[in-house]
């Protein structure tokens, strides 16, 4: 059973759940091998490299998230997003790519605390063990009913984005894996 | 539970993760095919009991089509392979071989 929190609020258990401030978000879709949209991802983000299969750089609340072959989601300051847009535009016209500004369409969580790894494997068919999911990955799969991407983004700590449209559902869902009395302890062994 | 490899991610997809979408390879029968060309491209699809082939979709992962070989008894996979061919790959068809002597999908064997 789902329990009632306020997403306004956060949750605290054995975990910490918050809803993060709105984070500038930017689809970008092309050649990923080409060093010019390398290039480019990385000026528009602000982040010194640029992530490989699965890979996150992530630099606060600056990332690049490998989301697919041809696909890229790139983190930045709400504010800067016109200008990081306005650079992507500039580096690659001329370039077969698409870049566009998705800030709206998701929402983005942290949950934070020793066995946060634990929140998600409750929630994920994907494995979050420290080893397949370290630092510098990130995963796109779903929590419970809906898609979701999560990456580590420091000790302890994940990042994760769900569709805004269903942004009540996945916050109650991490309170609930996460409210104290429920620790597992797997990744604790 | 099938848990079957995106050839595109590379990771292990849970197949709650993603969306079927039927039979692998089939050809689409033009303008010049006869009705009943037409209507087996439309309609007749394999159903074996045993080894199948499929297009399968990374759907809430990179969200990209790939192919699967399995078996549909068993659930055992033989593999999984990109969405740009048009037949299995010579060592899939092989493996397959070794495992199941004597198996048949439309005119592969
Ligand atoms: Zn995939």
């Amino acid at each position: 059973m789902l329990v009632k929190v306020d997403r306004r609020r956060g949750a605290e258990g054995f975990c910490s759940v918050s809803e993060l401030a709105p984070r500038g978000m930017i689809t970008l879709r092309g050649d990923l091998s080409a060093k010019k949209l390398q290039a480019a991802a990385m000026a528009a983000a602000g982040v010194k490299a640029f992530p490989g299969r699965l890979g996150a750089v992530v630099e606060g609340e600056r990332a690049i998230l490998w989301f697919s072959p041809d696909e890229l989601l790139i983190l930045c300051p709400k504010a800067e997003v016109g200008e990081a847009l306005e650079k992507l535009g500039k580096a690659l016209k001329g370039t077969h790519h698409l870049a566009a500004d998705v800030s709206d369409a998701r929402a983005i969580f942290a949950v934070a605390g020793k066995s946060a790894r634990e929140v998600l494997a409750k929630l994920t068919p994907a494995d979050v063990s420290p080893e397949a999911l370290p630092a510098g990955m990130v995963r796109r799969s779903r929590l419970a009913q809906v898609p979701a991407a999560f990456w580590p983004s420091g000790e302890d700590r994940f990042e994760i984005i769900a569709f805004r449209s269903v942004a009540d559902y996945v916050f109650e869902l991490l309170a609930t894996a996460a409210r104290t009395g429920g620790e597992v302890g797997w990744f604790a062994r | 539970m099938l848990i079957l490899h995106c050839p595109y991610c590379g990771v292990m997809a849970d197949e709650t993760e993603l969306a079927p979408g039927g039979e692998a390879h089939l050809r689409r029968a033009g303008p010049e095919s006869s009705d009943e060309e037409f209507m087996a491209y439309l309609f007749e699809r394999e159903n074996p009991r045993g080894v199948h082939f499929e297009r399968w979709r990374h759907a809430l992962g990179c969200g990209k089509w790939f192919h699967a070989a399995r078996d549909t008894a068993t659930l055992e996979v033989f593999g999984t392979y990109p969405a740009q061919v048009t037949e299995p790959p010579e060592a899939l068809l092989e493996t397959i071989r070794e495992k199941r002597p004597g198996w048949q999908w439309r005119d592969l064997k």
